[in-house]
């Protein structure tokens, strides 16, 4: 390999202070902006979802017009989506992956400060959306037409955002994929690679391969409501179903998008407190690559009801049944890795098993959904709404907090408080319960998402679902503590502070270096 | 600048990031109002497109001078190979949406609107035969036959995917004259192309009641043609600048990612343009 070299270090010259941030192509600070760029979107869409619970505390109409609770619905999950799960994800690729593969920093470093600087200008379109004439678009997360041509200004700044945001994933991806396949140290083939590459370098292919398949859905959106096509409108020869189709092919590779980084944190966190290595490595591989291949095959399942040949019904129910066999090798080896293991049971571990209970019951009701006849009954019921928040609060949620607590110390050189961490996990799981599994009951009672107000035969489950939803925020803010504590100081870590653990960023020191590995370590 | 380590290369702190995500802000919020008729809309969308004119110029023209000066190793060299390839792929992926709209319209909505319920009581008498506006829409309009200008375009394009290869045995070959006069006719080629597109669009619009607005068929044709003629855009653009960078000297026989980049985007380009002729103005 030929080698450029000037030894004289000088880092003299870095900006410091709000610049070192802007300008920086360190993929230590711009995974440190991406978790923060995200906690902050989980705070704002947090309080989307509190006005939300506010309303369905009690039956009637209290706090908000109709129209602002769609509001408030829409831009939680637009929010909560682009804003906090995926760039999470992005922010521990980018602390993990170079340290993982034994890489000095990204493959693209000025690039990858582009593609996080691209997130706040979009997160300010979708938030001040919300005080322009008409408001922030109202249409749900999905932005199905038509609703979504007729909406107001709101609208575009939501289809602009979702452009830049789309530019931004992609970047992103081109970049992770990048480093994966061309800056692994001497050594580490891909089948040594940890788990967590793993995933995400099949998370950033669907990526690459989905993300401009919704800028074209939004961009059709877009020359319907201005340059009249007639994409989504019959009168033109057009179909609102068109729009379901793009926005699926899209949505559903979209939600594998949010679980896989997920499954690669489980995999790294599970076998360092088993003391065991992970169960079924090569299995894990394939099947998280078999979970990418069928998630572009299956995403008619969001959409039983809009009309479809019973073909079409039947192959879409099938395929999506098929998923649950690479999920639940996935599952099966996680289980095999903690049997006979000396396990212990610090943060990381409970969230991780949590997440293991909790994302594998959301798989089930997964399941439930997928068989066509059933979905017909619970289409866009709180069932629904209890599926994909059993997925996505209790599963790239709580893999995301496992993620924080494992590698704090490394990112931070302290030790978090372990009894506030307990807390929070306790105080998580109990409140993430009381408000969503309630939500089972209400769909199967027929209570139709997306209202601000329902029948008095609901309301004791729906105050039990808010106030499970307040104790959840407020939960959340002693997150906040727990971090904002392990970084100003605490307990030194030392370089591997869990002794299960076996992947190349535990032979750095603790706080890990600013350049991960100046000289590529050999793996053997 | 740069540091290295080892046989590692990482850049220096930049701020071209933050310089493009202005931009964009500027033209997200410009765009927003623009198309909604408020403010200042449009000065915003100027000032957004300005910095990213700006933009291109300064960091691509930074990577340029970087790499003249020797600053890119092989493995950032194949960095740029995976990069490059995998950002084509999301343009393939980006045009896959439209042509998954043209085929879903045509195949499934546009017959669906003649049958069943829809065409005995809400459009009788609608004939689906592509290509079609709409059942809704009174006026027509004559489709843009394919043996016309379509085909000679055809030809231009694949001409070009040639002149750009024969630039290409040029650079390797060190024949620095083959080089510039095959990249010479490969921009000409490419504004021919954008000359004569341009021409059609005119064409269709004047004579032919041929538009956007003309439902399944009008969408489809100019959302698929015009961001095909877009792409060419850009990669005439991305030709004149290796043009000026080929006759400034850069480039070596053996080290030429840039030309190379551009190229594979240009056969990306020719690629799509044959679906268009073949799927779009043929069939």
């Amino acid at each position: 390999m030929e080698a450029v070299h000037d030894h004289g270090h000088d880092h003299a010259h870095h900006p410091t202070g709000l610049m070192r941030w802007v300008t920086t192509t360190n993929h230590k600070d711009i995974g440190t902006m991406y978790l923060w760029f995200s906690f902050a979107m989980l705070l704002t869409g947090g309080l989307l979802a509190m006005g939300i619970r506010l309303e369905l505390l009690q039956p009637g109409m209290q706090y908000w017009k109709p129209e602002f609770f769609n509001q408030l619905t829409t831009m939680h999950g637009l929010i909560m989506v682009f804003g906090a799960i995926m760039p999470a994800f992005v922010g521990f690729a980018n602390w993990q992956v170079p340290m993982m593969i034994g890489a000095p920093d990204m493959a693209f470093a000025r690039m990858n400060n582009f593609s996080f600087w691209l997130l706040p200008p979009a997160a300010l379109l979708l938030v001040v959306s919300f005080f322009v004439p008409g408001g922030a678009t109202g249409a749900g997360w999905t932005l199905y037409a038509p609703l979504s041509v007729q909406q107001g200004m709101g609208m575009d700044m939501a289809i602009f955002a979702v452009h830049i945001m789309g530019a931004s994933s992609i970047m992103g991806s081109i970049n992770i994929i990048t480093t994966i396949l061309n800056m692994r140290a001497p050594g580490m083939t891909l089948m040594k690679m940890p788990l967590f590459v793993w995933t995400w370098l099949i998370t950033a292919y669907l990526l690459i391969a989905v993300m401009p398949v919704l800028a074209g859905a939004v961009t059709m959106l877009l020359t319907d409501r201005h340059f009249d096509t007639h994409f989504f409108n019959a009168a033109g020869g057009g179909d609102p179903v068109l729009y379901q189709h793009v926005f699926w092919f899209f949505g559903h590779p979209e939600v594998y998008i949010m679980i896989l980084p997920a499954f690669g944190i489980v995999s790294q966190v599970i076998p360092a407190f088993a003391r065991k290595p992970l169960f079924g490595y090569s299995s894990m591989v394939y099947a998280t690559a078999s979970i990418a291949i069928l998630s572009f095959i299956v995403w008619a399942h969001h959409m039983f009801t809009v009309g479809m040949p019973a073909a079409g019904q039947l192959f879409f129910m099938y395929a999506t049944m098929l998923i649950a066999v690479p999920t639940g090798v996935k599952v099966f080896n996680w289980i095999a890795t903690m049997w006979k293991g000396s396990m212990t049971f610090e943060t990381p571990m409970l969230f991780s098993v949590g997440f293991l209970f909790v994302f594998t019951m959301g798989g089930f009701t997964g399941l439930i959904l997928a068989i066509t006849p059933v979905d017909i009954q619970l289409q866009d019921t709180y069932y629904v709404v209890a599926h994909f928040h059993y997925v996505l609060v209790a599963g790239s949620l709580f893999a995301i907090f496992a993620g924080i607590y494992f590698w704090l110390p490394k990112w931070t050189g302290h030790m978090y408080d372990e009894t506030l961490g307990k807390v929070h996990f306790w105080l998580s799981i109990i409140f993430f319960n009381l408000t969503f599994f309630v939500m089972h009951f209400l769909g199967l009672a027929g209570m139709p998402r997306r209202i601000p107000d329902y029948a008095q035969q609901f309301a004791d489950f729906n105050l039990i679902a808010s106030l499970g939803a307040f104790g959840f925020g407020l939960t959340q803010l002693l997150f906040l503590y727990v971090v904002v504590k392990c970084i100003k100081g605490g307990e030194k870590a030392p370089a591997k502070p869990w002794e299960g653990a076996d992947s190349l960023e535990w032979t750095l020191p603790s706080p890990a270096p600013y350049h991960s590995f100046e000289t590529p370590p050999i793996v053997k | 600048m740069q540091q290295a380590h080892s046989s590692y290369y990482i850049p220096q702190p930049s701020t071209w990031p933050i310089i493009g995500a202005t931009a964009l802000l500027f033209l997200g919020f410009g765009a927003a109002l623009t198309m909604n008729d408020l403010g200042a809309g449009p000065w915003l969308l100027l000032v957004g497109f300005a910095i990213l004119v700006y933009l291109l110029f300064g960091w691509f023209g930074q990577v340029a001078s970087e790499s003249e000066k020797g600053t890119y190793n092989k493995q950032v060299d194949i960095s740029f190979r995976w990069g490059m390839s995998w950002f084509i792929f999301s343009e393939v992926m980006f045009f896959a949406a439209f042509f998954g709209a043209l085929f879903y319209m045509r195949i499934l909505a546009v017959p669906d609107l003649a049958h069943g319920a829809s065409g005995e009581f809400l459009w009788p008498g609608f004939a689906p035969k592509w290509p079609v506006s709409g059942p809704g829409i009174e006026e027509t309009f004559t489709p843009m036959g394919a043996w016309g200008i379509p085909a000679i375009n055809t030809l231009i394009l694949l001409t070009s995917g040639a002149t750009v290869t024969w630039a290409h045995w040029g650079l390797i070959k060190n024949n620095r004259s083959q080089l510039i006069l095959g990249l010479i006719l490969t921009i000409a080629l490419g504004l021919v192309f954008l000359f004569l597109q341009g021409y059609e669009y005119y064409h269709a619009y004047h004579e032919l009641n041929l538009t956007l607005t003309m439902g399944a068929y009008g969408a489809t044709f100019f959302m698929l043609t015009g961001f095909h003629g877009f792409h060419v855009t850009m990669g005439t653009i991305m030709l004149i600048v290796i043009l000026g960078r080929c006759i400034a000297g850069h480039f070596k026989p053996e080290h030429h990612f840039g030309f190379e980049g551009v190229s594979w985007y240009w056969h990306f380009v020719d690629v799509v343009w044959l679906l268009l002729f073949v799927l779009v103005y043929w069939l």
